[in-house]
């Protein structure tokens, strides 16, 4: 343990005597204070944690294993079973990723290699913007701005053309509803952007100016450098960034409740309204009457905690071995 | 000379379309973020400039069909914020300061910061969930308290990260200057480490006040909502996201006019104290 | 204007590379270089030296157009490589840089396997099938002479290796896609005295394909290695002549002071 030391640090650069004394008492007392807040910190994840075990546990007990690919949510026979709410968080963030990935890396390249400087810090501070904007507002936005026009253009032209194909097709037949599984996901897509191209620009920022200048002293062009030097230099940064949007995506709860659609049913049309750990829990969870509606739903928010502190923790472990990597050339 | 060959310059060609079309693209994906931000700024502010007026400001929230406004709504999340950053800041400040000043040794700040990050970014309506397990389940009903306790739990890992980034710049050679004067240790932190970190720390906590006023999830189940004015934070309490969000799923039309007013009013005061947050912090380091 | 390096234009020369006219350089409003005039000689080894800030890197980066990568950065003349100006904006420098390849101070690898480090810079200029390409690979590094030593982890990353390694394949790359001009940024400058040799000797041997531009802080390195040196101070060409005169018998009373390490 570390205090004793910092102590007999501070006496033998001291004179001694009482004034020593009462001031290392305080220091004691300070260190202890602040190491017990830490603690705190430290003893949150696992309060979160094993609250939501020892509530679900009726549900867990209910249902076992099989509540993970169980189709049934029926609160009239008190069935549950998770299989659509996770399968609609995981495919509504996948959406996301596969547009917002690509977009970010855009926004990245531009902000680092394109933008005259008199522009970086307004663009930069534009898209953060994006992330301030509170959730709900997407919501409202996307449900009663974004969504009708969407069901008008975008989704009929997908249905006759995506939609005729073979393979793909399936995933985007069906009524234009506007909202649905995509609504999501590309609402989710814009959420997420201004989370990974930050991450993008600040990691693309760490290459060393000299690294570069070699690629372009070869002739390479400002894409070839890019794509062959800046990207492999930081690629777990990169990965990183993907997996703290993809942590985002999945825990987010109004902007899906208003557009996902909210049906417990399972379809494989993007096209067709789905649910979402999160916005089930947003909808249902208030009037849930029963203990096992309620520890099912409970259950629901536990699994929605392991799947993304393990895809933070390792977003987390990601850029920490960038960050390490650097420490050491430098 | 070599550059004129034929060969070189079909290379150099097509290097040539493939560097202007992936700029290009780049290009567009940076349009393609301003885009919606214009969009969603564009709708926010037509739909939330009509709904704006006085009695939004002065009447409570109406029942179906009467007249209104949002004014307990309003209260409850000023309230509400207010007591969980309240909670929030010294609790984020003392562990921040634990991280920075003694956790160069050991294995507990280094986990500690790890488990932070992780709480920085996890999903607020679990938050909820944990303050309705372990808090409105006990007491059997839900509570402004709660809904602040809910809030307190996204401020403290905001707070908890910038105190900690902020303290860990204050060069060492300020604190050796203040232990050789014969300050103790924590006289040293609380009069020079923390006053040279003041402007970084308070940009943290309004970044924090700005992300919780807007944040809806958490108070779900915690707060809930309250039809009434009410400074009683043992009941449950109205705030203006639940509000937005429990009128914009609503069948009426006035209802939705409210709720697009409570999001103006939401959108621009957390936009507002972001970019009050920017510019202190800008300030402070130009 | 009576400029001290105008007279050492009319250098007895075989053949001159690079031609540089009236080149003025500026960095927003600071001048940088002023009113440079000098002829590189092909097939010969140029030591740029002087104070630090002097100029001599800023200078060499105008040869392959490298200060273009920030704004700010401006030139006024002209660089003549064979007779064409360099610098005319119409023209993309990613052809120049084919033809002037440039070697930095630190190392630097890409982030890839060794083999590709090399391979990179040449499928930017050549369409080579394999047996073609590991082929140059392999008379790239023999010519920078890290082949012995590498041979085998060819698939491994160029970050393994050691910093003089490192400095090789430097070269190795720049040499694979067969420049006319090889500049060299202070090559030595991260290295030990072992390394430092290795480079030394292979700089010594590259001038028979190659003309060598090379900035070095090091005089003695400037000495031993090259064959006409050019003394910068603030931004002026002060002295440019033989090397062996130079360090011998210099024009100027500054370059003597700085050779003889009165200053500096």
């Amino acid at each position: 343990m570390s205090p004793p030391q910092v102590h007999s640090v501070e006496r033998t650069s001291g004179q001694g005597g009482k004034v020593r004394v009462v001031a290392s008492l305080g220091d004691r007392f300070f260190e202890w204070l602040t190491r017990g807040f830490a603690l705190l910190v430290l003893l949150t994840l696992g309060g979160i944690l094993l609250s939501l075990v020892v509530t679900s546990a009726p549900s867990i007990k209910a249902f076992g294993l099989p509540f993970l690919w169980s189709d049934d949510w029926d609160p009239v026979r008190d069935q549950y079973g998770a299989l659509i709410p996770v399968y609609g968080t995981l495919v509504s963030s996948l959406v996301a990723l596969l547009i917002a990935v690509p977009v970010s890396f855009g926004i990245a390249i531009f902000l680092t290699e394109m933008s005259p400087n008199w522009l970086k810090r307004p663009l930069g501070t534009a898209i953060e913007l994006l992330a301030a904007i509170p959730s709900i507002i997407y919501g409202m936005w996307g449900l009663f701005s974004f969504a009708p026009v969407f069901s008008k253009t975008f989704q009929p032209f997908l249905i006759s053309t995506l939609g005729q194909l073979p393979f793909v097709g399936p995933l985007f037949q069906g009524p234009p509803l506007g909202i649905g599984m995509l609504t999501a996901g590309i609402i989710l897509a814009i959420m997420v952007i201004p989370f990974i191209s930050s991450v993008m620009r600040d990691v693309f920022e760490l290459v060393p100016a000299v690294l570069k200048e070699s690629a372009y002293g070869l002739g390479a062009t400002t894409w070839e450098v890019v794509w062959k030097v800046v990207l492999p230099y930081t690629r777990a940064g990169v990965m990183g960034g993907v997996m703290l949007g993809l942590g985002r995506a999945l825990g987010e709860t109004m902007a899906v409740t208003f557009v996902i659609g909210n049906a417990q049913h399972l379809n494989v049309s993007l096209l067709a309204p789905g649910n979402s750990i999160a916005s089930s829990l947003a909808n249902e969870f208030a009037e849930a009457v029963g203990d096992l509606y309620t520890s099912a739903l409970i259950e629901l928010g536990l699994l929605l905690f392991i799947i993304t502190t393990i895809v933070l923790a390792l977003a987390k472990l990601m850029l920490l071995r960038l960050g390490r990597r650097e420490g050491m050339k430098s | 000379m070599r550059h004129a060959t034929p060969e070189i310059q079909r290379i150099y060609r097509r290097r040539q379309m493939a560097n202007r079309f992936h700029l290009f693209m780049s290009f567009f994906g940076m349009v393609f973020g301003l885009f919606w931000l214009g969009w969603i700024l564009w709708t926010l502010l037509v739909n939330g400039f009509e709904a704006l007026s006085w009695s939004l400001l002065t009447k409570p929230t109406p029942a179906p069909g009467g007249e209104g406004g949002l004014a307990n709504a309003i209260l409850g999340s000023v309230m509400m914020a207010g007591l969980g950053t309240l909670i929030g800041t010294p609790v984020g400040i003392l562990a921040g300061t634990y991280l920075a000043e003694f956790g160069r040794r050991g294995w507990l700040a280094p986990v500690t910061r790890f488990v932070n990050d992780i709480l920085l970014s996890a999903p607020s309506i679990v938050l909820g969930l944990f303050v309705y397990t372990v808090f409105v389940a006990r007491m059997h009903h839900f509570s402004g308290l709660a809904g602040a306790l809910a809030l307190s739990l996204i401020v403290i890992p905001v707070v908890v990260r910038t105190t900690d980034d902020m303290l860990r710049l204050v060069p060492d050679s300020l604190r050796e200057a203040a232990i050789a004067l014969g300050a103790p240790r924590w006289k040293m932190i609380v009069l020079v480490a923390y006053r040279a970190a003041r402007s970084g720390i308070a940009t943290g906590i309004l970044l924090a006040v700005a992300r919780i006023s807007g944040e809806t999830a958490p108070l779900l189940f915690t707060a809930l909502n309250n039809q009434f004015t009410t400074w009683d934070i043992n009941a449950p309490m109205a705030n203006l996201p639940v509000v937005i969000f429990q009128f914009a799923m609503s069948p009426y039309d006035d209802w939705h006019k409210l709720a697009w007013g409570g999001a103006i009013l939401v959108t621009l005061s957390v936009l507002g104290i972001n970019v009050a947050a920017r510019l202190l912090f800008r300030q402070k380091n130009s | 204007m009576s400029h001290s390096s105008s007279p050492n234009l009319s250098l007895t020369s075989p053949e001159v590379r690079i031609a540089i006219r009236n080149l003025n350089f500026y960095y927003g409003r600071y001048h940088a270089l002023k009113n440079i005039s000098m002829d590189i000689q092909t097939n010969k080894v140029t030591a740029f030296i002087g104070p630090s800030g002097c100029g001599k890197s800023t200078l060499l980066r105008t040869f392959n157009r490298l200060h273009e990568l920030y704004p700010l950065n401006r030139t006024t003349g002209q660089i003549l490589l064979d007779g064409k100006d360099v610098l005319d904006r119409r023209e993309d420098p990613t052809l120049l840089r084919a033809r002037v390849g440039m070697v930095f101070q630190k190392p630097t690898p890409f982030p890839m396997s060794i083999y590709e480090n090399i391979a990179f810079g040449v499928r930017l200029y050549e369409k080579l099938s394999t047996p073609e390409m590991d082929a140059r690979v392999q008379w790239a590094l023999t010519k920078a002479a890290l082949w012995n030593e590498v041979k085998d982890k060819l698939k491994q990353s160029g970050n393994g290796l050691s910093g003089g390694q490192q400095q090789r394949l430097c070269i190795a790359r720049c040499i694979a896609i067969k420049p006319e001009v090889i500049l060299l940024d202070e090559p030595c400058s991260a290295l030990d005295p072992i390394s430092t040799a290795h480079i030394e000797e292979l700089v010594h041997d590259l001038k028979s394909d190659y003309t060598v531009v090379m900035v070095t802080h090091n005089m003695q390195q400037a000495a031993r290695v090259s064959d006409y040196t050019a003394y910068m101070y603030l931004g002026e060409l002060i002295e440019f002549d033989e090397t062996d005169r130079i360090f011998t018998k210099p024009n100027q009373k500054a370059t003597e002071d700085y050779i003889t390490g009165k200053f500096g």
